[in-house]
């Protein structure tokens, strides 16, 4: 047998052939074991803590780099064929910091210093995306970093300061976008796909439905954000891998008068950036979905693919009328998303069939959807209750209402019996209240780790009434408000 | 006062500046080790422990023939396995490194596995077979007291006449408290490697606060003696206590395989073996019953402590003693019971934890001022204000120490004025009176934490110093740098001594070879220990330097002054590079040991008196927080703190630590919640599902003060431990979180909120308010 190709990708300037290496290797394993760069670390292997934050620098169609923190600890290494890898040890140039390490150390941030690398990497990302950023951003970026000897509030005063330095020579906003860095990523393009005995990136979806097709045990690889886990937390072997990354048409997101419709490919952060500008109201939700690393990864197909209980992204989606789009070999079709969840983690799936894309339709008017995520932590967080409202009126009278929760069942699902005690009836608390108690009849949640079932219940309850309340006068949210004076 | 050359900066002394962490340029960059990233030599062997999944049982058989067939797997090790003492119990020896008959906890290690690599390691360990006998597990504090079951005798202590004070008390309340206990989750998982040396030696790299607990566990596994083995460790991604007690049984279990096959052995924990197989911080349960009068001052108090010690005895003797050491935190309590029970449940080891205990007695009198002042309609604060202990009266605590360094009034009084306490609790009423579904809530509460080991023979370090012949220093105590900043401070110490600026003094891996016989470094003690250990090794070198330069100068020794790296000797000035160069020409000894004990302490563990404390930390914080009452969720929207380090020895890193602290105490009281299925296995074992506070949970408004005042007790430079005791500043927040849900009740309302205040408690404690005020 012919030995595969390596993957290539561009790491301080130098072209790295990764070869002979299990498709499954992970790009910490890779950074700390094969290159032994050691800085980047391994706190929890499933992307919840950021010490393996890197940043991957990605070529678009306009020929523009693209600089996103994404956890190595999870992302396999054929999945950067053709990126930019930059790890905390690029930044330095000789013997002087770049600014986001000197901000760092200026604030005194560091304590133990496992957790830095990794802090280091989220600020330089938006260092990079960004000439200067205020608290709110920096913390928004920092959703992914754990770090438990600081208490936070000196990395915040880093990430704000950071951007007070004089421009590094090496990794400023102009050397990150360089033309010589362009022309070495262009250089990396495949002209056709990458393929391996154990991975395959097909680039056309025409090729992919081929593959799978013939090959209806492989396994699709997305963003790998759960797929990863697989390998580290459950120490499984995988089937060959099929993978959708480098599939531009799956990459798209088209938005007509009619439908947003966001490929199987585009991550979380592209995903929730449209989905935010057509529902603003949906702007929590995708603050705390998950952290930036994990949305630069992940992506809304896998999401909604994935078809876990407490998958976040769905109930907003059910209850926005979202239709899941399928291909297998050369046929299509599509169906209203709840119908694809058929019990715990089963999906109206054939052998072959794969996700191309979720539509999600427009004619919901922005201000009638709200969507209630509760879980232990705001940040990177698994919902306890995520629940998910649209309710149209006509004149005083209910005319239509869909609801969905996830965390109320084995699959995330409609609310019918509240959704029947609202429709045709008086828009009122009373209404509510009755709708509410229909919840019970709807769900028999169970108790685990994130919350009790009677919890799980009240909130559902709680959180229809929190609707009611927002569409009369928006609630003030927890996090917007300021202590008293 | 400062005579330097006029072409050289004014020689300011490092210590007592807010210089950046040692290590800091390393941590930024990538480039400071830790353990993992030690290049290994070609044959090593990388081990992962093999785990029980039942709580309790008794183990027949470990099938491990499968497991020596897996892909990698050079050797497995099991209790047979162990030349020595299968063994690695820090106080009694209750801890089997391999379980032997019995399983007494989900998670305990059966074998361990060394592959070729971790990956391989891992996967045939995930393959070991075992045959037990499942028997009925007791997994909580309240099963465990119910079935008498306890790792220790229980203590009781009684100070006064609790009983005839009790009934004569004008108000009385009973009440449960319950405290959750903590992970660690230091980002750094355990991790030893051993590497075997000639003649029977081994070395271990270990991540550990205690490196001679693990030189002597690993020597007593091994069935050798404490001079054959060597334990290094430059740093460690975190320890909070966490490293203290448990890293011997990563390195003993290490040791056991490189022993077997003599190879080096690397055995690093992943996240989820980390957190299923090492001990935590003790969950508590506290029943109450109080007297007090009108006005709100206890006068008598009996109290039930009881807590989860886990499967074994650990380090639960001196937790739980320190717990009963702060029931009083800063209040005098005359009349006082107390019976401390160290359950013994079917559930991992818990173990030392930031604070040792100390928190959880201080949240059980927190929770009962709290009470009181409800009951009777007052101000929380004024209530605390009115049962702290006084200046020369009501200052003996319950335990016989007089405290005779409270500068708690002064705190509070500061904190409650800077940050207008008086006004915002005026205008959170207001706020409650007239909104339903978010309420706001605010409490000052006071911190006073014992510093020492309550144990007095722990209370001494050693040091070495080590003068180059270019001026350069090489600085070894017997502390652990985990963060802390303990080795900056050392060194802003030593420099100080010799007029140095810090660049002239390198800190190094701390290693049993060079300094023996430490202490662990634990109980706040790091700097005080160390800090006066190296010092005297520095002072001992400069008395000879002194001594010589008297003799060849022909001056009094107060005609001798090093600084701003150089010597002045009466009114010749020399570079200090040159001066020790010509000392050492002169045969004059550049290198000197230190050691320090700490003096006044005492302690008679079986009275439960004498004066286990050097001193006493003190601070006091002011929290608000909303909260949502229709998810319980909260925000913490501001707090202001006031914190005493005595004479800071580097007012930068003190700030680290109290923001640091303060902010894991606010995890441990809300989001952070372990939680055990019904058949004891763990389920929260990751950062997936275990939620340590995130950046987000920093308020956005964070006001840190030091009480920058000489510590009355000659300490290094007259400063104070910093390490633990912000961690009980957060007390404020689970306590505003509690006056938040009371704005849902009656005036009188008591909520009954456990600990963690996680969204569900919160919800469950405006219901049980809510249907109080409408029954």
């Amino acid at each position: 047998m012919p030995a595969d190709p390596p993957i290539r990708f561009l790491l301080d300037g130098e072209v790295i052939e990764a070869r002979d290496l299990a498709a499954t290797t992970t790009v910490l394993d890779y950074l700390r074991d094969t290159l032994g760069r050691r800085g980047t670390k391994e706190g929890c292997a499933e992307g919840d803590c950021g010490a393996c934050t890197v940043v991957l620098g990605s070529l678009d169609d306009n020929d523009t780099i693209r600089y996103r923190a994404i956890n190595s600890c999870i992302r396999f290494v054929p999945t950067i064929d053709g990126h930019e890898l930059i790890t905390v040890e690029s930044l330095q140039d000789g013997g002087a910091l770049h600014p986001v390490q000197q901000a760092m150390v200026d604030e005194h941030a560091s304590q133990c210093g496992f957790c830095t690398p990794g802090f280091v990497m989220s600020l330089f990302a938006l260092y990079l995306n960004q000439a200067t950023a205020d608290a709110a951003q920096v913390v928004d970026s920092l959703a992914g970093n754990l770090c438990r000897c600081t208490g936070y509030r000196p990395i915040i005063a880093a990430g704000c300061r950071m951007s007070g330095y004089p421009s590094p020579a090496r990794w400023s906003r102009d050397d990150a976008h360089s033309p010589a860095r362009v022309a070495a990523l262009k250089s990396l393009r495949r002209p056709s796909a990458l393929s391996q005995s154990a991975f395959t990136a097909p680039h056309t979806v025409e090729a992919l439905a081929r593959i799978l097709e013939e090959k209806p045990d492989a396994l699709i690889l997305a963003g790998g954000t759960d797929v990863g886990l697989w390998v580290t937390k459950q120490l499984r072997t995988l089937p060959p891998i099929v993978y959708i990354g480098a599939v531009p048409e799956l990459q798209q997101v088209r938005v007509t008068n009619d439908a947003i419709t966001i490929g199987a490919a585009v991550t979380l952060t592209d995903a929730w950036q449209v989905i935010v500008a057509h529902f603003p109201r949906l702007a929590d939700l995708a603050r705390r979905f998950a952290s930036p690393p994990v949305c630069n990864s992940g992506t809304l197909g896998g999401n909604v693919a994935n078809a876990s209980p407490v998958g976040d992204s769905m109930p907003a989606l059910i209850a926005l009328g979202a239709r899941v789009e399928l291909r297998r070999g050369a046929q299509s079709r599509t169906l209203p998303l709840e119908d694809f969840y058929l019990a715990y983690q089963k999906k109206d799936l054939q052998p072959g069939e794969f996700v191309t894309a979720v539509a999600i339709p427009l004619t919901a008017t922005p201000h009638h959807i709200g969507c209630y995520k509760v879980s232990k932590r705001f940040d990177q967080d698994i919902a306890a209750v995520c629940g998910a409202f649209v309710v149209e009126l006509a004149g005083e009278q209910v005319r239509d209402a869909r609801i969905a929760f996830g965390g109320m069942a084995a699959t995330p699902a409609r609310a019918r019996h509240a959704e029947a005690a609202l429709i045709g009836q008086p828009w009122t608390p009373q209404t509510i209240r009755h709708a509410a108690t229909r919840l019970a009849t709807d769900f028999n949640p169970l108790s685990d780790l994130r919350a009790g079932s009677d919890y799980r219940l009240s909130i559902a309850m709680n959180l229809l009434q929190r609707y009611y309340l927002d569409q009369t006068a928006p609630s003030t949210r927890l996090q917007d408000l300021a202590p008293v004076t | 006062m400062t005579r330097t050359h006029a072409h050289t900066e004014p020689y300011i002394a490092p210590a007592g500046q807010p210089l950046c962490h040692e290590s800091a340029q390393l941590h930024v960059s990538g480039r400071a080790r830790y353990a993992d990233d030690i290049a290994l030599p070609a044959n090593a062997l990388h081990a992962a422990f093999a785990i029980s999944r039942i709580a309790h049982g008794k183990l027949r058989r470990i099938d491990v023939d499968n497991v020596l067939g897996e892909p990698g797997v050079v050797a497995v090790a099991s209790a047979a396995d162990v030349p020595g003492e299968n063994n690695y119990g820090s106080v009694l020896h209750d801890d089997p490194i391999f379980a032997t008959d019995r399983i007494e906890y989900a998670g305990q290690p059966l074998l361990a596995v060394a592959a070729l690599s971790h990956a391989e390691a891992r996967r045939a360990a995930a393959r070991v077979r075992v045959d037990t006998v499942v028997l009925p597990a007791i997994l909580d504090i309240r099963a465990a007291l119910a079935a008498d079951s306890y790792v220790l005798p229980s203590q009781h202590i009684v100070r006064g006449t609790p009983h005839e004070a009790l009934a004569a008390a004008p108000r009385r309340l009973t009440g449960t408290v319950t405290l959750g206990g903590q992970d660690h989750f230091y980002l750094e998982g355990q991790i030893a490697i051993a590497i075997p040396q000639e003649d029977g030696a081994m070395l271990i790299e270990s991540s550990t606060q205690h490196p001679t607990e693990v030189q002597h566990i690993v020597a007593h596994a091994l069935g050798r003696r404490a001079h054959d083995i060597t334990v290094q460790c430059r740093r460690m991604g975190g320890g909070f206590g966490g490293k203290e007690s448990q890293p011997a049984l990563l390195a003993a279990a290490a040791a056991v395989l490189a022993h077997k096959t003599q190879r080096p052995v690397k055995l690093r924990l992943d996240r989820d073996a980390d957190m299923l197989i090492t001990g935590k911080r003790h969950d508590f349960l506290a029943d109450f019953d109080v007297g007090f009068d009108d006005d709100g001052r206890i006068l008598a108090l009996q109290l039930m402590l009881a807590s989860r010690c886990g499967y074994s005895a650990d380090l639960s003797g001196p937790v739980n003693d320190r717990a009963l050491c702060h029931i009083d935190n800063a209040y005098f309590l005359e009349h006082v019971e107390v019976i401390s029970h160290r359950c013994k449940t079917h559930t991992v080891s818990n173990t030392a934890f930031r604070g040792f205990g100390g928190p959880q007695g201080m949240m059980v009198i927190e929770r009962i001022i709290d009470d009181i002042a409800r009951v009777l309609g007052l101000d929380s604060l004024l209530v605390r204000r009115r049962n702290f202990y006084r200046l020369g009266e009501r200052n003996v605590t319950h335990y016989g120490q007089v405290v005779d360094d409270n500068v708690i009034h002064e705190i509070v009084d500061g904190l409650a004025q800077e940050a207008e306490y008086a006004k915002r609790r005026a205008a959170i009423s207001k706020w409650n009176a007239t909104h339903t579904l978010i309420k706001r809530g605010i409490a000052l509460t006071p911190v006073k934490f014992g510093i020492s080991f309550n144990a007095t023979l722990y209370n001494q370090a050693g040091a070495l110093v080590n003068v180059y012949t270019d001026g350069t220093i090489l600085l070894n105590h017997g502390g652990t740098e985990m963060g802390q900043g303990l080795h900056t401070k050392v060194a802003q110490v030593v420099a100080s001594e010799f007029g140095l600026p810090m660049s002239a003094v390198r800190i190094t891996t701390t290693d049993t070879g060079k300094i023996p016989n430490t202490s662990a470094t634990a109980a706040s003690s790091g700097s005080d220990l160390n800090g006066k250990a190296a010092q005297a090794a520095a002072q001992t070198i400069r008395e000879r330097l002194v001594a010589w330069a008297c003799s060849t100068d022909a001056v009094a020794d107060d005609a001798v002054r090093f600084e701003g790296g150089m010597v002045h000797i009466g009114s010749r000035h020399i570079a200090f590079g040159e001066f020790v160069r010509q000392a050492h020409a002169a045969r004059i000894s550049l290198s000197a040991t230190g050691f320090y004990r700490t003096p006044k302490i005492h302690w008679d563990r079986t009275a439960f008196l004498g004066r286990p404390f050097f001193y006493f930390a003190y601070g006091a914080a002011v929290s608000e927080v909303a909260i949502d009452t229709l998810t319980g969720e909260t925000r913490l929207l501001r707090v202001d703190i006031l914190h005493d380090v005595g004479t800071s020895l580097n007012p930068a890193i003190d700030r680290g630590q109290i923001e640091g602290g303060f902010l894991q105490g606010v995890g441990w009281l809300t989001s952070e919640e372990l939680w055990w299925d019904a058949r004891g296995e763990l389920q929260t074992h990751a950062p997936s599902t275990y939620k340590i506070p995130t950046a987000r949970d920093w308020p956005a408004q964070s006001t840190i003060r030091l009480l920058n005042r000489p510590n009355r007790e000659d300490t290094i430079f007259r400063s104070k431990a910093v390490g633990e005791p912000p961690l009980m500043l957060a007390m404020s927040v689970f306590h505003a979180i509690r006056d938040a849900i009371a704005g849902c009740g009656d005036r009188d309302c008591r909520p009954d909120l456990a600990a963690p205040a996680t969204p569900e408690a919160v919800l469950r404690a405006i219901g049980s308010v809510q249907k109080r005020t409408a029954a």
